[in-house]
C-alpha cells in the first residue's frame, strides 16, 4: 500500500513537471510573453509576478528575463522548447530585481551567455545576501549564490546581437527604476522590451532615480514602438499612449515632494500628503507609494 | 481585610503573565544593553522628558523618520544634557548619542534610522543633574540594516561630504527656531556584503558630528551605522542676532559591521552657513 502511494506520488510529480511549461502568448511574431500577475512576492507566488520571456530567430533564442524562482525559470524554458527547437543562446537580464533573475540557473549551461547592464554585476553583489535572505523569509525558497547567475557580457551603452537573421538592440540607461535597467529593441518587428521602465496597473516602484526614470521616458516618448512589453501590466499598441499612466504617476510625485520642499515640509508629512491623487488608479499603491515617497524625497531634497 | 488581599492575589495573578511577556522583549535591553551603557544606574520610565514619535510600521527600514519631542524647556539650571537612542534587535543597537545646551530653547531632535528587525526603539535622556529618563515605541520592520545602499550609489558617492541647512520658516530672534542639517554620505553599514565574491564591505559612517552657531555649541552627536544614508537632523537653537551656523563631521571606517575594535578615522568635512533673520 505504502508502495503504490510513493509510486502515485512520483507519477504525479513527473505529469504536473510534464505539464508545468509556463503559459506564455506570442504578442509579435516570434516574440513571446508570459505575464505576470499584479502581486507582492509572497510565499504562494514565490515571487513568479513579472513579465517575462523569449525571442526566436532563425539560428537560435532569447530569453528575457526568467522569472521569480529556479522553478519559473525551468518552467520558462520546457514553454521554449515546447515553442521552437532552436537552442537559447542568450539570456537577457533587464536589471537586478529578484522576480526577472531568479529563475537564471535554469539556464546556465554552455552555449548560453547571460547579459545585463554594466552595472548588474555590481548590484547583483552588492544585494545578493540580502536577496537571498528575502527569498528564504518572504517567498519560501532557498537560494544560495550559485543562483545568482552573473552577466558574461555587461552593455555600456547599446549592444546588437544577433539570432539569425533577427537583430536585437540592447540598450542600458542611466539611472531610472535602478541603476541597471536594460531594454532590448526587436527590429524585425519593432518591439521593444522595456520591462520595469513601464508599469502598468500595478503601482511603478522607483529603486534607482525618480527624475532619472522621468528623463528616459522623455527620451522614449519620442520614438515610435509597434509593439511594448512593461514588466507588469499587458501590452502596449498605442505607443506613447500607453505611457502615460506612469508619467502621470512619477510628475506627480516630483512635483508635489518638490512643493512640499518649498514650503520647508518634512519627509513625515510628504509621506502621508503626496501622490494619494493617484491612489484609486492603480494595483498595489498601498504596498509601495509611501516607499516610492521616501526615496523620491530623499532624492529631491538634493536638488538646489 | 482579607477581602482586599485575595483582591490583590487576584489582581496580581492577572498581570503575571504581562510582566511575563514584557520581560522577553525587555530581554536585550535588561541583560545587555542597560548593564553595557548604563551599569549601576537608576532609569525612570516615562513620557515626561522626552516622547518618542516613530511610525508603527516602517514603510523602508532602511530609511524610518523618527522624532524626540521634548516635553520640557532647555534653561540654564534645567536641561536635558545628552539624548542615546538605541534600536534593540540592530546587529548594532547604538544609535547615537546626542548632547545638547540651555542654548537649544528645546531639546527636540528628529532623524531617520534603519531598522533591521521588529524591535523597540528607545530614547534615554539624561538632564543636566545627572537623572536618566527613558521612554520607548516598538517599530515593525525589517531588512533596514543589511538593505542595499542607496538607489543610486554614484549619486551618493560623488556628492559625499555635501551639506545644507535649512531653517524653519518665521525665524525668531531670541526664540527656539528649528534647523534641519542635511549631510551628504552613503552611511555604509557594511552588512551589505558580497556573498558571491565573500568580499566583505567595510563600514563606513558618519561618526562624530558637531554644529555651532557663532562658536556657541548647537549640537553634538557620536553615531553610527544606523542612522539613514544621507544623515539627516532637526534641532533647535536660539538666534539672539545674525551669525553663522556651522556644521562640522568626521567619517570613520571599520572592519566589521557590529564591531568598533578596529576602525579607521576618516576625513573632517565643514560647512558654514550665514543666519539672517
Amino acid at each position: 500500500m505504502k508502495k503504490q502511494l510513493f509510486f502515485f506520488f512520483v507519477l504525479a510529480l513527473f505529469s504536473f513537471r510534464a505539464m508545468s511549461e509556463l503559459t506564455v502568448s506570442e504578442v509579435a511574431p516570434g516574440v513571446y510573453v508570459h505575464f505576470g500577475q499584479h502581486q507582492l512576492p509572497d510565499a504562494v507566488n514565490q515571487g513568479a509576478i513579472a513579465n517575462i520571456g523569449f525571442i526566436v530567430g532563425d539560428s537560435c533564442v532569447a530569453v528575457i528575463d526568467t522569472g521569480g524562482n529556479p522553478a519559473q525559470g525551468y518552467a520558462l524554458k520546457a514553454a521554449v522548447e515546447k515553442t521552437t527547437n532552436k537552442p537559447v543562446c542568450y539570456v537577457i537580464n533587464t536589471h537586478v530585481h529578484p522576480d526577472h533573475i531568479y529563475g537564471n540557473i535554469a539556464f546556465k549551461q554552455k552555449g548560453v551567455k547571460f547579459i545585463g547592464h554594466q552595472k548588474l554585476a555590481r548590484a547583483m553583489s552588492a544585494r545578493g545576501d540580502y536577496y537571498i535572505a528575502k527569498a528564504a523569509e518572504q517567498l519560501d525558497i532557498k537560494l544560495t549564490a550559485k543562483h545568482l547567475i552573473f552577466p558574461d557580457i555587461a552593455v555600456k551603452k547599446h549592444m546588437a546581437i544577433d539570432l539569425g537573421g533577427r537583430k536585437l538592440i540592447l540598450t542600458a540607461h542611466p539611472t531610472a527604476h535602478t541603476d541597471n535597467d536594460l531594454t532590448v529593441l526587436d527590429k524585425q518587428t519593432n518591439t521593444l522590451w522595456l520591462s520595469d521602465l513601464l508599469f502598468l496597473e500595478h503601482l511603478p516602484v522607483i529603486d534607482g532615480s525618480l527624475k532619472g526614470w522621468l528623463r528616459v521616458l522623455q527620451g522614449l516618448e519620442k520614438q515610435k514602438y509597434k509593439t511594448v512589453i512593461p514588466g507588469h501590466g499587458a501590452i502596449v499598441t498605442d505607443w506613447p499612449t500607453g505611457l502615460l499612466a506612469e508619467q502621470r504617476y512619477l510628475q506627480t510625485l516630483l512635483t508635489e515632494i518638490r512643493g512640499m520642499l518649498a514650503e520647508g515640509r518634512f519627509l513625515e508629512e510628504a509621506i502621508e500628503l503626496v501622490g494619494y491623487s493617484e491612489k484609486d488608479k492603480w494595483q498595489l499603491f498601498e504596498q509601495f507609494h509611501k516607499r516610492n515617497v521616501t526615496t523620491a524625497f530623499a532624492e529631491l531634497e538634493w536638488e538646489d | 481585610m482579607n477581602i482586599n488581599l485575595q483582591k490583590i492575589t487576584f489582581l496580581l495573578l492577572l498581570i503575571t503573565p504581562l510582566f511575563a511577556a514584557a520581560a522577553v522583549d525587555e530581554s536585550l535591553w535588561d541583560n545587555t544593553l542597560k548593564p553595557q551603557y548604563y551599569a549601576g544606574k537608576v532609569i525612570f520610565e516615562s513620557n515626561d522628558i522626552i516622547e518618542l514619535d516613530v511610525p508603527y510600521r516602517a514603510e523602508d527600514p532602511a530609511l524610518v523618520p523618527i522624532k524626540i519631542i521634548s516635553k520640557v524647556p532647555q534653561t540654564k539650571d534645567h536641561y536635558i544634557k545628552k539624548i542615546v537612542i538605541f534600536v534593540d534587535k540592530n546587529p548594532f543597537p547604538f544609535v547615537g548619542e546626542f548632547g545638547f545646551t540651555a542654548f537649544n530653547g528645546k531639546a527636540d531632535l528628529a532623524m531617520r534610522v534603519r531598522i533591521n528587525t521588529y524591535s523597540y526603539i528607545r530614547a534615554i535622556a539624561e538632564m543636566n543633574d545627572g537623572k536618566l529618563h527613558m521612554t520607548k515605541k516598538f517599530v515593525k520592520a525589517s531588512g533596514g540594516c543589511s538593505a542595499p545602499l542607496g538607489a543610486d550609489l554614484d549619486a551618493a558617492m560623488k556628492r559625499l561630504g555635501k551639506m545644507k541647512f535649512k531653517l524653519g520658516a518665521g525665524l525668531e530672534l531670541g526664540k527656539p527656531s528649528m534647523a534641519q542639517l542635511l549631510i551628504s554620505h552613503p552611511n555604509i553599514t557594511g552588512m551589505q556584503m558580497d556573498q558571491v565574491t565573500r568580499f566583505v564591505k567595510k563600514s563606513h559612517f558618519v561618526d562624530q558630528l558637531k554644529v555651532t552657531f557663532d562658536d556657541e555649541l548647537v549640537l553634538t552627536a557620536k553615531i553610527d551605522i544606523a542612522i539613514s544614508a544621507d544623515p539627516n537632523f532637526r534641532f533647535y537653537f536660539i538666534p539672539k542676532k545674525s551669525g553663522v551656523l556651522k556644521a562640522e563631521f568626521m567619517d570613520m571606517s571599520c572592519e566589521t559591521p557590529v564591531s568598533r575594535a578596529v576602525c579607521n578615522p576618516g576625513k573632517r568635512y565643514s560647512y558654514s552657513y550665514t543666519v539672517t533673520p
